[in-house]
């Protein structure tokens, strides 16, 4: 079974709220000096999705990552949870896509590695919460998605998926290869452990540049959007909470019972 | 293709009615089509559309597009984005909604790369630019700390509208429009996937989305335990109980009680979080709360931001008394 999981570096989205800033202009998150970045959560799931297939089974893991300038400490945090291997499409051509250049470039890498049964990703990136490259991945290499999964399952040389819905879930068979989006139902991301931590490091990635998978730079990052970024703002909070104020937490339990009544509210 | 035209809105259905979602978008799609001076469709895909494109026209379509075909009695992706692709060559819309749910989610991204057009997800707001008559679609990003404005040039336009941010308009059954039978020609050889089943996971009591009275639990709730408590509140308020992610993650709470940007959006008329600090993307699922009330400890605790009334402390010490106090004002 070889498995492809793509992950992104996003910066942390646990990071406090008040350490959120986007740039003057109105176009650019600037990163938090303090809080390092991490893999994307869902793309987290994905790797672990992927790692449950290959306890079961065995296979090879490879790790598909896109950007420049990449934390190699962050982007090989899947190898220390058991991936195998890292690539890295890594230029400053890669910088600022939208979903159809980030999905068209990884697309393409996909297609130099070759041979493949099951491509991970997460649900949707920690930043620009678009939930759109997977399905963009699996349209231009032409073959089926199933999204939002949390189990996977190889069973007769298929994939049986349960996609997450609104009021449960669907159990949805899908012949191989495919690509699969994953949600954070599929459950916590195991652990580094030590010996992987180990491994990780001796590891190096493979790096890839635009020419390296055959695409033009017109086609790639900030050159390659379908979309335009207008603006990027941050909602105002009224901010206006009344608290309650009482000597004991009982009583402002009392008191906010009392409030709501007053308010008519229950 | 012809000169791209109109608005389109992809309707979903159940059991013959259209979903709450879909008047939603016809009432934005509507708004829209005006700005424009162009016309409204709505496609509804399915098995026995019963009276749904009637309503349709009702909530403000000028042309439906019906495929009724036993073939397309379940969402599945190929089939769906197939139809769709035909219908969108043959009646070129200049802009194609769709809801931010289970169906649009997977139907709206692999649509798009097949139409060769980009998509933005999870919209709040749509505008017509009155200058370049292009849409702007508003949408929050990182985790709903920020919202983004985007356009594209590319047709159709695409974009799909989170649930709840839209209003319908009022039914007006004596609306004239027309249904038009589309064929959408797929084959089930088409089809790479096959649904198997269907499992349920409502969780009993009042379901989240119909709740005017809301319960949610967050990590401070500490366990399954904790959340009996916010059980017992909630059956003396009539309320709904939810949760933010952790506790979903944990399994102290099914995954169906998750409230949140990839969760259910709720808007009740009060929500009272326990427990839960305020994480952008649990804020993006209860911010069109009408009332939100907080009790945590952590007095710099983002939710406090969202809030009209809030409790600094412990919740195993306040809810206690809250509960005891509601249940003698309720009763009394």
């Amino acid at each position: 079974m070889n498995i492809i999981v793509c992950c992104k570096q996003v910066l942390d989205p646990e990071a406090p709220p008040a350490s959120f800033k986007i740039d003057p202009a109105g176009s650019k998150v600037v990163p938090p000096s303090n809080v390092p970045p991490v893999v994307s959560p869902f793309d987290e799931n994905a790797v672990e999705a992927a790692l449950k297939i290959k306890d079961k089974q065995g296979g090879k893991i490879t790790v598909l990552s896109l950007g420049n300038n990449l934390t190699r400490d962050v982007v090989k945090k899947p190898l220390s949870m058991g991936a195998d291997e890292l690539i890295l499409l890594e230029d400053a051509a890669f910088e600022d896509g939208d979903s159809w250049s980030t999905a068209y470039a990884l697309a393409m890498a996909i297609k130099k590695i070759g041979e493949y049964d099951l491509i991970f990703c997460g649900r949707q990136a920690a930043d620009w919460d678009s939930g759109q490259v997977g399905s963009g991945i699996a349209e231009i290499l032409g073959i089926p998605t199933v999204t939002l999964a949390k189990k996977v399952d190889i069973v007769d040389g298929k994939a049986k998926v349960e996609r997450v819905i609104a009021d449960g879930y669907q159990v949805i068979e899908v012949s191989l290869p495919a690509l699969i989006t994953v949600s954070n139902e599929l459950g916590e991301p195991r652990y580094a452990t030590l010996k992987g931590i180990m491994a990780a490091a001796k590891k190096q990635p493979t790096v890839w540049k635009p020419a390296d998978i055959g695409v033009e730079a017109a086609q790639i990052g900030a050159a390659g959007r379908k979309s335009k970024l207008l603006k990027l703002f941050q909602p105002v909070r009224e901010g206006k909470c009344e608290l309650v104020a009482a000597d004991s937490p009982a009583e402002a339990g009392t008191k906010l019972a009392e409030k709501l009544r007053e308010t008519k509210l229950i | 293709m012809a000169d791209p035209k109109g608005i389109m809105v992809f309707g979903e259905t159940i059991d013959g009615n259209l979903s709450s979602i879909t008047t939603e978008i016809l009432g934005c799609g509507r708004k829209l089509a005006d700005d424009l001076k162009e016309e409204l469709y709505c496609v509804l895909i399915g098995s026995q559309l019963g009276e749904a494109p009637k309503k349709a026209i009702a909530y403000g379509a000028d042309k439906v597009y019906t495929v009724d075909d036993p073939l397309f009695k379940e969402y599945q992706t190929d089939a769906y984005v197939l139809a769709m692709d035909k219908l969108a060559k043959d009646a070129s819309p200049r802009i194609l909604l769709f809801g931010q749910t289970s169906i649009g989610r997977d139907l709206a991204p692999r649509l798009a790369f097949k139409l060769g057009t980009s998509l933005s997800m999870d919209c709040l707001e749509l505008n017509i630019n009155a200058a370049t008559k292009l849409l702007e679609q508003t949408k929050p990003v990182y985790g709903g700390n920020a919202r983004a404005i985007f356009t594209s040039e590319t047709i159709p336009q695409m974009a799909t509208i989170r649930q709840k941010a839209m209003s319908p308009l009022a039914p007006d059954e004596s609306r004239k429009g027309e249904v038009i039978p589309f064929k959408a020609d797929v084959d089930p050889s088409q089809i790479r996937t096959k649904l198997v089943e269907t499992v349920k996971e409502q969780i009993a009591g009042i379901k989240l989305e119909d709740a005017s009275i809301i319960i949610s639990g967050g990590r401070g709730i500490g366990g399954p335990d904790g959340f009996k408590q916010l059980e017992e509140l909630a059956k003396i308020l009539k309320a709904a109980v939810g949760a933010s992610r952790p506790p979903c993650d944990n399994k102290w709470i099914p995954d169906t009680a998750q409230v949140g940007l990839t969760g259910k959006i709720v808007t009740p008329e009060l929500y009272i979080a326990v427990g839960i600090s305020g994480a952008s993307q649990h804020l993006a699922g209860c911010s069109g709360s009408k009332n939100i009330v907080a009790i945590n400890k952590d007095p710099e605790a983002n939710i406090f931001k969202e809030a009209r009334f809030g409790v600094v402390g412990d919740w195993k010490q306040v809810l206690p008394a809250f509960t005891q106090k509601v249940k003698e004002l309720i009763s009394g």
